[in-house]
């Protein structure tokens, strides 16, 4: 369509591609050290006896990897790029945007230091210690005065709906990171939680479920809003449909995090209304995918030749499924038999590998030519390769932990005729490490995938075919 | 709680439930202004958005949730103080001992509560109590030997036990085996029960303090010489010297409280089996910190049935042969 209608404004692309180079670079750092960990489970002699490489400290070096460095690299580059773009206009303080590149690759380097020496808050998600909190503070009002800016001086009358996420994305972010990291310093590398007991375990998950949600959520909706529409180069399918899901997802997700906490301490009417809100949150989370997908209709022809575009829309049907699946799991007596299983673990990662990994992805493949003004990127056949490795490496890893899951929570509660456990602990454990294997070479697939990634953005970069005519410029 | 805080959450959850109602409604009407089916004219970046009507199968699913959200949270509790018209609750909420849940279980009936732990707790003795008052009644001695008692004393084992002492009872630093027929407190069925009904605390003292340096080597010289380690003679007598500091538990032979029918738990220091490990640099340690065993009571825990049936088990553990 008029993807080709030229332009007349310059847009600031610097910040974009270096963000759009450390999204592959960082993706890879934290899936390979998932794929170790996985290793790890199945041969535990893998951390050499050597504190910095056992499981306890590197897994959250992974989760920090591809949550904050993988996910969030991919979504300063597109929220950069797509607020330009949509806004018609060049990035609100460049130089502040900068900032948050640097700003935020110091913060990698610092977790990819602190975290395997054991310095850590021991808060899933928000291990890292109270300087670095200080700093990704910074970071992210930056962020904000970078992306409302951009927003303010727009030349276009209507706000895009990618903006709506990508604006409350940051806006929620910034006000958990603050609220979850308050703590007591006891020196420059330890701290406790201002919060006491059940309080901070529910502070702690209401973090934690909106790091879900509006960060690898509502964050990759806004992503999802802009390529989608663009690779598939048909409208978005309803303009209402965006409104109601929007709204509404942003207005229920905030509640769901007493999930985690089911059959703990927490209150009974905590733990009901996180349950409610969160099961009726699964209708608003359809809504995204609905809309993603309806795109297409018209166009599913081109799914048999674009492969950016499968990456795409195959996200899409990855996140519906998680949707689905996670108000399920709310509810507590299916919690019950799925929490602190392997199953928690598939859910996860079919929600980060399959839905935010897979949409960052496409997304990369759709900017990174754009960006250094190539025709396109080096090799269509080899996004092609990459998609298939990735998502037989998904399908392999989820399917593995909802077989081992499942299993562990009936082992776990399965009583003999004189009401004492079955099984025990150890048995379980033994029972899943064949899952544990192919889990491992799931994560493998996923792996090689990145590193075909890594090559066809080298050789693309590297390449002369740049598009003949620059974007025209107009004082 | 509060009813101010009680009245905040009720504040904040009903408009969002009510508000997702009308924001659906609201959509539900066409006020973009342009017919559906055609583009609301906004382009941008060659991105336009189409004015479809939400799928109507997603508009229903819409009003289901939010229809059962209303029935749920009137039914259980959720919305601040009101404890549904069920009047569930999943415990008794703010019990510190076992005097107070009794109490509390009394008062939840009186009231008409369902309280689910109650209640479970209720179903499990009734409906496995009597498999475990079936053996009761039965001599230790002969359950020891009872293929039956024994796998349920092995599951009982596993999950309670094997924690601390292995899954194979062969126990780990700190933690006896059991199955070597060596006991600090006495291996015959009436003390391996006492033991596992009212748990033991081992009252190692510290030395360090006492000794010194110097007597801290004598000693473990001479601790050492007991069971038969070469040793620097004169330390070792030296060490000697100084023992009823320690015979008063362990024996003036060093045997142990077992052997000498004290109840003190003190080990045996001659046959070389150890709890905190037997080299010099583990004996010192043992010598000036001192060491404060705990195994738990599990009266209250299992209940007395279920502890006969272990007894039975933890005492075949070193006494493999029917001796009767």
């Amino acid at each position: 369509m008029s993807q080709t209608k030229p332009l007349n404004v310059e847009y600031n692309y610097s910040v974009v591609r270096l963000f759009a180079i450390t999204t592959v670079l960082w993706g890879i750092v934290g899936m390979v050290v998932g794929v170790l960990l996985a290793a790890q489970l199945y041969w535990p002699a893998l951390n050499f006896d050597i504190p910095w490489l056992t499981y306890s400290r590197l897994r959250p070096l992974h989760t920090n990897a591809v949550i904050f460095a993988f996910g969030t690299s991919a979504l300063f580059a597109t929220c950069y790029y797509v607020v330009q773009r949509t806004c018609q206009t060049r990035l609100f303080a460049e130089k502040l945007a900068m900032f948050t590149f640097w700003g935020w690759q110091t913060i990698i380097v610092a977790a990819a230091i602190t975290l395997p020496l054991g310095m850590s808050q021991s808060k899933e998600y928000a291990e890292l210690e109270w300087p670095i909190d200080i700093l990704i503070t910074i970071v992210w009002v930056s962020f904000a005065i970078v992306f409302f800016g951009t927003l303010v001086k727009r030349k276009t009358s209507h706000i895009y709906v990618a903006n709506w996420f990508y604006g409350g994305f940051i806006i929620t972010v910034a006000a958990l990171h603050i609220v979850n990291s308050m703590v007591v310093p006891l020196n420059l590398f330890k701290s406790y939680s201002i919060y006491a007991g059940a309080v901070d375990a529910m502070v702690q998950w209401w973090y934690g479920h909106n790091a879900v949600g509006f960060l690898l959520t509502a964050g990759f909706l806004g992503m999802m809003y802009y390529f989608v529409p663009k690779q598939a180069g048909r409208p978005v399918y309803s303009y209402r449909l965006s409104i109601v899901h929007f709204w509404a997802l942003i207005a229920l997700y905030i509640w769901a995090g007493p999930h985690h906490l089911h059959y703990t301490a927490l209150p009974d009417w905590t733990q009901s209304l996180g349950m409610v809100m969160s099961i009726v949150l699964f209708v608003p989370s359809w809504g995204g995918m609905i809309n993603g997908i309806m795109t297409l209709s018209g166009a599913w022809h081109k799914l048999k030749t674009d492969p950016i575009l499968r990456f795409l829309i195959v996200s899409l049907s990855f996140y519906g499924m998680s949707t689905f699946e996670g108000p399920m799991m709310a509810i507590k007596s299916v919690n019950a038999l799925s929490h602190y299983t392997d199953w928690t673990v598939g859910h996860v990662h079919s929600g980060a590998l399959g839905w935010v990994a897979m949409i960052s992805i496409g997304a990369m493949y759709h900017l990174i030519p754009v960006v250094y003004n190539k025709v396109g990127m080096y090799s269509t056949k080899l996004i092609n390769t990459h998609f298939w490795l990735h998502t037989i490496g998904v399908v392999l890893y989820i399917v593995a932990m909802w077989i081992s899951g499942i299993m562990q929570g009936m082992m776990w509660r399965a009583v003999n005729t004189d009401g004492t456990l079955t099984y025990s602990f150890v048995q379980s454990l033994e029972a899943s490490m064949p899952f544990y294997l192919m889990r491992f070479i799931g994560g493998v697939f996923v792996v090689a995938g990145m590193l075909i990634m890594a090559y066809n953005v080298y050789k693309t970069v590297r390449s002369k075919d740049e598009v003949a005519q620059a974007v025209p410029v107009t004082a | 709680m509060s009813s101010f805080w009680s009245a905040w959450i009720i504040v904040l959850t009903l408009p969002v439930l009510i508000g997702c109602f009308i924001l659906l409604r609201w959509n539900l009407t066409n006020y973009v202004g342009v017919p559906e089916d055609e583009t609301t004219g906004h382009e941008v970046d060659g991105l336009e958005e189409v004015n479809n009507p939400l799928p109507k199968w997603w508009t229903y699913m819409f009003y289901g949730t939010l229809i059962w959200s209303v029935f749920y949270l009137a039914a259980y509790p959720g919305l601040g103080n009101w404890p549904g018209f069920l009047n569930w609750t999943s415990s008794n909420q703010g019990i510190k001992n076992l005097e107070e849940s009794r109490a509390a279980v009394l008062q939840a009936k009186a009231e008409g509560k369902t309280v689910q732990l109650d209640i479970e707790n209720e179903v499990a003795a009734a409906t496995y109590g009597p498999v475990f008052q079936q053996f009761a009644n039965r001599d230790v001695l002969d359950l020891a030997y009872d293929a039956d008692a024994l796998k349920i004393g092995q599951r009982l084992f596993l999950q309670n036990c094997a924690l601390c002492h292995g899954s194979d009872a062969r126990g780990q630093r700190g933690y006896p085996n059991l199955t070597d027929n060596d006991w600090l407190y006495g291996g015959s069925p009436d003390k391996i029960k006492e033991t596992l009904l009212y748990g033991r605390r081992a009252a190692m003292p510290g030395w360090g303090a006492a000794l010194g340096e110097q007597g801290i080597k004598e000693m473990t010289a001479y601790v050492l010489s007991l069971s038969g380690r070469t040793v620097n003679d004169q330390l070792a007598s030296a060490g000697k010297a100084k023992f009823g500091m320690c015979a008063a538990c362990h024996g003036a032979d060093g045997k142990g409280s077992v052997a000498h029918n004290l109840p003190f738990g003190a080990p045996n220091l001659t046959n070389n089996i150890w709890l905190y490990g037997g080299t010099a640099a583990a004996i010192e340690e043992t010598l000036i910190q001192g060491r404060y065993g705990v195994m738990p009571a599990f009266k209250d825990t299992l209940g007395e049935d279920k502890v006969h049936i272990l007894t039975a088990y933890v005492y075949r553990l070193s006494n493999p042969e029917d001796l009767r």
